[in-house]
């Protein structure tokens, strides 16, 4: 396969994979918003922290609100990560490697990026239903997937897509993990309470983890919840998941099955581990932050493992 | 509900592809006429928006070179199809083999020993000085004489229903992509029709293009690529199409590399050898080492390995000089030199601007013929007298008297007309018609073409650039 074309491919799910996780970070906080007591402060800085771009935000916006926050993270032009933004990417993407998908992925791709570069109908909706568009994009990301799943051999490029894909998502949930305990856990006074429950509730709904997470531990449970984000192996938004799955993906490329055979396998395999056999205990008690921070810097280190290993290798010929 | 009315259609003055003189309609249009006349015309606009979100869903789209980026347009695709009989069609098609196949031994004449020079058939000046004549190719030795591939013939009909060659596309004839997404969306918009009338279908092309391609390689199971320039040409939509319909690879110059005596395309297990390349980029563009140095488009290197026979090109580097509007003056001379007989599908009468009497005739009536530069395409650079002021045809003369070679004129051609849907009602609009040929092992035509229609009232420009559209072309069994 081409370089660039799993270049491409491997970003165009990155960006998808943004766009989704996205809208669904919002429409958790904007439902959250509606059940708030009063007095208790919204909370949609965090939102832009989450994303990495409050620096950005901070020279667009003089205030922090729910309308400017949603603007930003959903439409701004701006915004190289707004939805809007991401959808564009990902369909710019999508066009480069054209031949290698097929005309089913290509015509959603296409539909999502008509659906949210129309400003007449997605300034409306942002005015009168923002949810409803919110869950136009989470769908149209869902249905794009499912017509991978169901058109798209199980080749070299379906690997790059799975492992973009992966990778990104174990970004956002490491995110979203490390920003809400951040804000969640100094409120000792409202640990237990009705709002605390809400709050963790709601960052469990932001990565659709919720329903999984109570088939699992029944209550809400600080601890549980962080073990259940960053380690379990099974639930699908998991940074171990996530993890496992990117490395599959990358042994499936290469065909080697044991130990590394490159740069992005010797360091998917080192980080996944680094997860595998912690326990919960250990990661809280070393600083859940600090732990996470190390996640990140590994899978900003993996990206480019990837790239060097894959998209810019001129050495053998074949 | 108000149905397609036809009572207030105009075919007076005009070659009517569907109504001959006497209001009479032609043989093959009637199934047609019928389903026209059975439709409101609301249902035909709804039949409308829904091309037209087709088009964009499929990503049928291209951007104007003078649009500020980020504008994407859909080439209007007209619902109310162009029908070719089965006579008509043999006519066209036996005068296009013929075409192709003189000025292809044109091509390695003029690359090789030159006799029809040194006969004095066509003026050697005209010949060596076209800007498109590569110097470069003087000599070449293309894998199996083959030097136009892929051809895009511009034919037109004129007022008396005579097919003429308006131009000899043999470069990077574009549009064949329109041709068989506007089949798609035709069969789907009107299956009826199809199951009463005979059409010959076009789908096979891209696999006849395939094994067109492959047929330049000796290797039996060759590395075929598209090299685009990339996804902000105005015809990415095409080579992407037409990648992914033959399951090649589509590249761009960075996606190559040249080492040692062969090409390379760079991929995620190393580089990998390249046997044919369609390519897509100018002959200007194909390799900064030869040609324009300034290129960030193609391939420095490309035409050493092209001329070791290392790599197949098509087209042909070079091919520019049998497609110039001077040389094309000279195609029936052409044909009759290599192939000893008449052509069959004529010429637009042609005034060139390098011949004293003639420059003459074009400038004094300058106010109705149609000026055009040699080397211009797209139909950019040219002038309509008749739709011209005073100033724009002083401008031209200035022009042909600074560079006599550089200009050609024609008569002002009523081209045909065909109904086209102009809000709810049908109204004559000019059309012209560009078949798509293949030459490899033989010389393919396929069944069908792209028409171009000038959707303006009364306008006889039909280039996508300044405001056509398209139609199907149905050719019938």
């Amino acid at each position: 396969m081409l370089s660039r074309t799993a270049n491409s491919i491997y970003w165009m799910s990155r960006y998808l994979e943004r766009a989704e996780n996205y809208a669904r970070f919002i429409d958790v906080n904007f439902n959250l918003s509606l059940e708030l007591a009063p007095g208790f402060p919204e909370q949609w800085k965090p939102l832009v922290i989450t994303t990495g771009g409050w620096p950005l935000y901070d020279k667009l916006y003089d205030t922090v609100s729910k309308s400017n926050v949603v603007d930003f993270l959903a439409l701004h032009k701006k915004n190289p990560n707004s939805i809007r933004n991401c959808i564009i990417q990902a369909r710019e993407n999508a066009r480069q490697i054209r031949p290698e998908i097929t005309k089913e992925v290509w015509e959603q791709v296409n539909a999502l990026y008509h659906y949210i570069t129309n400003e007449d109908l997605v300034n409306d909706l942002m005015q009168n239903e923002p949810r409803t568009l919110l869950n136009e994009i989470k769908k149209g990301c869902q249905l794009l997937y499912g017509i991978f799943d169901a058109t798209i051999s199980r080749n070299e490029g379906w690997n790059f897509r799975i492992a973009g894909k992966y990778l990104e998502r174990a970004d956002k949930t490491s995110r979203v993990l490390d920003v809400k305990y951040h804000y969640l856990l100094p409120n000792t006074k409202s640990v237990g309470s009705t709002v605390d429950l809400i709050q963790w509730g709601a960052l469990l709904k932001s990565v659709s983890a919720y329903d999984m997470y109570r088939k699992t531990f029944g209550t809400i449970q600080t601890h549980d919840i962080v073990a259940f984000l960053l380690l379990d192996r099974q639930f699908a938004r998991s940074v171990l998941h996530c993890l496992i799955a990117v490395q599959q993906a990358l042994h499936d490329i290469s065909g080697n099955r044991a130990g590394y055979s490159n740069e992005a396998e010797r360091r998917i395999g080192r980080l996944r581990s680094l997860l595998e056999y912690r326990k919960i205990e250990e990661v809280i008690g070393e600083g859940l932050h600090e732990f996470i921070d190390d996640v990140q810097v590994n899978i900003n280190q993996i990206n480019d493992a990837i790239s060097e290993t894959f998209f810019f290798n001129e050495e053998a010929i074949h | 509900m108000q149905k397609i009315d036809f009572s207030a259609y105009e075919y007076d003055g005009f070659f009517d592809e569907m109504f001959g003189s006497n209001s009479e309609i032609r043989p093959g249009f009637n199934v047609l006429m019928q389903k026209m006349e059975s439709m409101s015309s609301q249902r035909m606009l709804q039949l409308q928006y829904a091309s037209d979100r087709a088009q964009r869903s499929i990503g049928m789209t291209f951007n104007v070179y003078s649009d500020h980026q980020g504008t994407e347009r859909i080439l209007p695709l007209d619902l109310i199809p162009r029908i070719i009989p089965q006579e008509d069609w043999a006519h066209i098609e036996e005068g296009l083999r013929q075409r192709i196949y003189a000025l292809n031994l044109f091509l390695n004449d003029i690359y090789g020993q030159q006799k029809i020079l040194k006969d004095e058939i066509i003026p050697k000046d005209l010949v060596l000085n076209c800007p498109s004549y590569l110097e470069k190719c003087q000599n070449l030795d293309v894998p199996k004489d083959i030097w136009c591939h892929i051809v895009g013939t511009d034919l037109i009909r004129d007022e008396h229903g005579e097919f003429r060659v308006l131009e000899d596309n043999l470069r990077c004839p574009s549009g064949v992509s329109y041709m068989l997404e506007n089949r798609e969306i035709l069969k789907r918009t009107f299956p009826d029709i199809f199951e009463k009338l005979k059409v010959r279908p076009v789908t096979d092309y891209a696999m006849h293009l395939r094994k067109t391609l492959a047929h330049l390689s000796d290797n039996p199971n060759p590395t075929i690529a598209v090299l685009t320039p990339g996804t902000y040409n105005s015809a990415y939509f095409e080579h992407s199409y037409l990648a992914q319909q033959m399951a090649v690879e589509l590249v761009e110059g960075r996606d190559l590399v040249v080492k040692g005596d062969h090409v390379f395309m760079r991929t995620t297990k190393g580089l990998e050898q390249v046997d044919v390349i369609y390519r897509r980029i100018d002959d200007d563009f194909l390799d900064p080492l030869h040609f324009r140095k300034d290129s960030m488009l193609g391939v420095p290197g490309i035409f050493d390995v092209y001329r070791k026979g290392n790599v197949a090109l098509a087209n042909a580097p070079g091919n520019g000089v049998a497609d110039d509007k001077a040389v094309y003056a000279y195609v029936p001379d052409i044909i009759k030199y290599y192939l000893d007989e008449e052509i069959i599908l004529k010429n637009v009468d042609t005034y060139l601007c390098s011949v004293d009497d003639q420059r003459k005739f074009v400038i004094d009536n300058i106010a109705d013929l149609v000026v055009k530069k040699t080397d211009g395409s797209g139909g950019y650079g040219m002038l309509i007298g008749p739709k011209s002021t005073k100033e724009e045809q002083d401008e031209f003369v200035k022009k042909i008297k600074e560079n006599p070679n550089g200009y050609i004129a024609q008569p002002t051609i009523s081209l045909s007309r065909v109904p086209t849907m102009v809000d709810g009602v049908p109204e004559g609009r000019h059309v012209d018609l560009r078949p798509y040929i293949l030459y490899g092992e033989e010389i393919k035509i396929i069944p069908g073409a792209l028409t171009r229609v000038a959707l303006k009232k009364g306008s006889l420009v039909v280039n996508s650039s300044q405001g056509g559209g398209s139609k199907d072309t149905w050719v019938l069994y």
